[in-house]
């Protein structure tokens, strides 16, 4: 076991502590985490790019502010990684994609800008999908990013990295991105806190779209509470995000309740049925249990167009994106074919090169479904599929505080394992998608483990509530992690050790 | 039977805020390339739009002063394709919910009045200019991607260059009118697709052809003549007409092939997920409406109903809010408007003209709209008066005008100081009949033998002698007397 600098163990929340009791410093953290990533990303392949310096600079800043007793926020001086589809001004931003290789963002992402004004170094930039489509990090351009707790298979996508990093100790937390499921699966896969918050909580202003509807920002923990602060660092209102919504809570400060007396949680029926790994179905069925002993009452529900959602958020994300990715053409930036005849040929040589295989089968997946002629019996039927699912949740959360499901149908599996088939991997996304066009918060939270051949691997429960109730899923799950947090203090690697098997 | 030509224009306007319709970069026409820019304009990965809710409200102005059904909601869809100019691969228009629909405008024609049909308005962004340099190959100033454009869709109610004319120019006007736009075609904030198929009356329409980009009021009005004239031809001969884009060629006078409809894109319009549905309630619709002024229809009737003016120089005086104004404010303080009319039309606007003429030949930008014209409407009213009362005459007035024109005086103290008063005094008029008559003997011999055409010549003559000051109608008079002697004579 390399080795694994103390405070990587602790939470955000012990952290913070810790700053403001003097008992360490901001460059330390920094210090320890940037040894973290250079002991453990060669195997992981987390971040596809380290600020190192700029890190330490920032966090000396912090340091001095703290020292002047004038820290812009409790979180001054807690370093923090990106994906790499959030642009930071002067760094390269690549979607894990061929095609922007060599793209510096000439300005920062919004979310970037509150970190900077709430004084978090930036460690870098995490792995992930191309172009944030994927479910296993294996369609990035720069390699596989490992899963921390089995280096043999994924860390889930497309926010792979992100998940990896937090889960090896890597980043105390991290921005990720969530369009059908890309923060939740992956945190449940490396057996961390993924946050989806509510269509319109984070501006998307430099997040590179995938599908503008769908897109969220959000974070990723080691609990619930850390999450938290971060998404209080990151919510609000940007009048450069016609779609963020100003009528949304940015008060992520979590009473944690003792018991869940009062709380109502539902489980939809159309969540526990075929194509769920029995491994998650009992991890989730004990989590209701486990709520349910806290004093939670829990109750079946329905969603009746569940199976419509998977088809619906593939034409619509699809559809989106294809427009979203038009703009990568060779001729301002990004990746250009050397050689080419004419215009028509820089087009299609550059996208043809500059693009991998599934971002190319989903433009050609979303062309096609908006093409005129089909346009009615795809992108439209999708859009009335979108409606139908709002109503049933809207229905489902009338009488309940939060729904309870599997975050995915199945635990962290083998690297190359489903890739010659993308329906399969499609299907990953079953529990994932409604939240996101539905436009609701969901919450990935760890709830278990499985053995696997010798091996411990992490499962989540996913919590999706009302539009405004991110905070409230939040403090739900916080209060669940006191009495049952899996995965606490622990490396990945320790789990292993302490089952004996060492790694 | 004739073929009739049947034509529907799409008039592309850029409306006249100082940021764009996505970004807050300004829109000043003329700028350095690439300067006027942003993330946002610039489709950078990342970016996304912001409505400007000033273009919301020309918009809607605009459709309420062409009599359209201005709707409560709206939104914006994307129309998708590849082309260098258009940064991210789409613009942003409105395709399936357009703000306005359902319009109509009037235009005078030399057959009478006819009414234009206007199917709908809506909003959309311009693309960037692709600028072809020999040396450097194309290159790309994104300065105008995002700038504010509506796009007016007339019916298919148009059947002659001149109504279509007549449709631009009324467009421009009301436009104008109600402040926005500038409506300046040579400098593209006003383009015009044309759209022509032909027929015989009675029978179906025939295939259209599209001409794009035309940006004066003469190339739309010679691609429509030549058009149609190919059209015919083609027609006559048996050859079937394709649907195509065309493109005038100003200097041949031909129209020719640019683009054939097989080769034309599927622009898979959807709703824009990153902008919200635009929303006007029913109180920024009663401002909207209650900040539009009396347009030029309205005006050209009062005009004729009130001062009397004849329906041509009504709209004349009406082609421009400025000029409308000028005419009211002048009209107001003299005692003829038909006589400030007739001024406004003949000299000043001459006047105007050569200082134009005068200001391109020397390189310089001529002065447009009110700028162009630095009289003060009360030293105009005043001229018009000293006029209609023939205290000066026409060739005096033509000289204190150019004298207000140099610098904005008062014509009476300019006429005062200058002694340009009309001479009404007949003991001087006399006086200069009868030299006139003395030193020009030959003259007075030639009408004595009954060559009466010579009184014209005797006149300027006598006019002369007063240096031109002389009531001319008095002095006429005094004229013919003189000679009525002289041809009374055996």
């Amino acid at each position: 076991m390399r080795p694994y600098p103390e405070l990587c163990r602790l939470t955000v929340i012990e952290l913070t502590a810790m700053l403001k009791r003097g008992e360490t410093t901001s460059a330390e953290i920094t210090q320890a985490y940037l040894a973290s990533i250079a002991a453990q990303n060669g195997t992981l392949n987390a971040y596809l790019d380290v600020f190192a310096g700029p890190a330490l600079a920032q966090a000396a800043q912090s340091d001095e502010r703290r020292l002047a007793g004038q820290p812009l926020s409790p979180l001054d001086g807690i370093p923090v990684a990106l994906k790499d589809l959030i642009l930071v001004e002067g760094h390269r931003c690549t979607c894990g994609s061929r095609m922007l290789a060599d793209f510096v963002a000439p300005y920062s992402a919004t979310v970037v800008e509150k970190l900077r004004a709430a004084g978090l170094p930036i460690l870098g930039k995490l792995n992930m999908d191309e172009f944030a489509m994927g479910s296993s990090n294996e369609n990035s351009a720069f390699g596989v990013c490992r899963n921390p707790w089995d280096t043999t298979r994924v860390p889930g996508g497309s926010s792979g990295g992100a998940a990896a990093a937090v889960a090896a100790g890597m980043a105390p937390f991290a921005l990720g991105s969530d369009t059908g499921g890309s923060i939740r699966q992956p945190a449940s896969f490396c057996g961390v806190v993924g946050v989806k918050p509510a269509y319109g909580t984070v501006s998307r202003y430099g997040l590179v779209a995938f599908a503008s509807s769908l897109d969220q920002i959000g974070p990723l923990a080691k609990t619930a509470e850390d999450a938290a602060l971060l998404m209080g660092v990151v919510a609000g209102r940007d009048p450069r995000d016609a779609t963020s919504d100003g009528t949304l809570s940015t008060d992520f400060s979590l009473a944690v309740p003792e018991t869940l007396e009062g709380i109502t949680v539902g489980m939809p029926r159309e969540c526990f049925g075929e194509g769920l790994a029995m491994p998650v179905y009992h991890a989730v069925q004990a989590a209701a249990g486990q709520l349910r002993a806290m004093g939670a009452r829990v109750v079946e529900t329905s969603i009746p167009s569940l199976p419509y959602a998977l088809s619906a958020y593939y034409v619509l994300s699809s559809a989106e994106a294809s427009s979203n990715l038009a703009r990568f053409d060779g001729v301002r930036y990004g990746y250009r074919v050397r050689e080419y005849a004419d215009l028509d040929e820089l087009y299609r040589k550059s996208r043809e090169e500059g693009f991998g295989l599934e971002v190319k089968r989903r433009i050609m997946l979303g062309t096609f479904a908006l093409s005129s002629g089909y346009q009615d019996q795809y992108y439209l039927k999708a859009q009335q599929a979108r409606e139908l699912l709002r109503h049933e949740f809207g229905q489902a959360l009338a009488g309940c505080d939060a729904l309870l499901t599997p975050v995915a149908p199945t635990f962290a599996y083998k690297l190359g394992e489903k890739t010659d088939d993308p329906m399969e991997m499609y299907m990953g996304d079953l529990y994932t998608v409604p939240a996101n066009l539905t436009g609701l918060p969901a919450v990935s939270v760890p709830c278990g483990h499985t053995e696997e051949g010798g091996v411990t691997l992490p499962v989540g429960m996913s919590l999706t509530g009302a539009r405004d109730g991110l905070a409230r899923l939040l403090s739900i799950a916080a209060a669940y992690e006191r009495r049952n947090r899996p995965n606490a203090g622990l490396h990945p690697y320790e789990h292993l050790r302490k089952g004996g098997e060492g790694a | 039977m004739n073929w009739e030509m049947v034509i529907g224009l799409e008039t592309h306007v850029e409306l006249n805020t100082l940021s764009k319709v996505f970004c807050t970069c300004a829109t000043a026409f003329g700028a350095e390339p690439n300067t006027h820019v942003c993330p946002v304009c610039m489709g950078l990965p990342g970016a996304l739009p912001v409505f400007n809710e000033a273009v919301l409200t020309r918009a809607a102005m605009a459709g309420f002063a062409l009599n359209c059904h201005v709707h409560h909601r709206s939104r914006f869809d994307r129309k998708n394709y590849f082309y260098p100019d258009l940064p991210k691969a789409y613009q942003i228009s409105q395709f399936y919910r357009p703000i306005c629909e359902n319009g109509w405008l009037t235009v005078q024609t030399s057959a009478g009045e006819k009414k234009i049909g206007i199917t709908r308005i809506h909003i959309e962004e311009d693309a960037g200019k692709l600028l072809h340099d020999e040396e450097n190959g194309t290159m790309l100033d994104m300065n105008r991607c995002g700038v504010p454009l509506i796009e007016i869709v007339s019916e298919p109610d148009i059947r002659s260059a001149e109504e279509a004319v007549g449709y631009l120019r009324k467009v421009r006007a009301i436009l104008t009118y109600i402040g926005v736009s500038d409506c300046r075609m040579n400098e593209g904030s006003l383009r015009c697709d044309v759209n022509l198929s032909i027929h015989k009356p009675g029978e179906p329409l025939g295939v259209r052809t599209e001409m794009k980009n035309l940006n004066s009021f003469q190339s739309v009005e010679r691609a429509i003549q030549a058009e149609y004239e190919r059209q015919v031809a083609a027609v006559e001969s048996g050859e079937e007409i394709v649907q195509e884009t065309r493109r005038y060629d100003q200097k041949t006078g031909k129209t020719t092939t640019m683009r054939r409809k097989e080769n034309s894109a599927d622009y898979r319009y959807f709703p824009d997920p990153d902008l919200p549905e635009v929303r006007l309630t029913d109180e920024d619709m009663a401002a909207i409406t209650a900040a539009i002024p009396t347009l030029p229809d309205a005006r050209r009737e009062a005009y004729m109903r009130e001062y009397g003016l004849t329906a041509y120089a009504a709209e004349q005086l009406t082609a421009e809010r400025w000029l409308a104004e000028y005419f009211e404010e002048t009209a107001a303080l003299a005692q003829s408007p038909v006589n400030v009319a007739n001024l406004l039309q003949g000299e000043v606007f001459a006047l105007v003209g050569a200082r134009a003429a005068e200001a391109e030949k020397n390189g310089a930008k001529p002065l447009e709209g009110r700028e162009s014209l630095p009289v003060e409407p009360a030293h105009l009213a005043r001229l018009s008066d000293l006029l209609n009362a023939g205290r000066v005459n026409s060739s005096t007035g033509k000289k204190i005008l150019a004298a207000m024109f140099a610098e904005d005086c008062d014509p009476e103290t300019y006429a005062q100081t200058h002694e340009l008063f009309t001479v009404g005094d007949d003991s001087v008029l006399v006086e200069a009949v009868n030299r006139a008559l003395e030193e020009n003997p030959a003259m007075v011999d030639s009408y004595r033998k009954g060559k009466l055409s010579v009184e014209k010549a005797l006149m300027g003559k006598a006019m002369a002698i007063t240096r031109g000051k002389a009531n001319p109608e008095r002095l006429a008079e005094l004229l013919g007397q003189a000679l009525a002697a002289f041809s009374s004579q055996p």
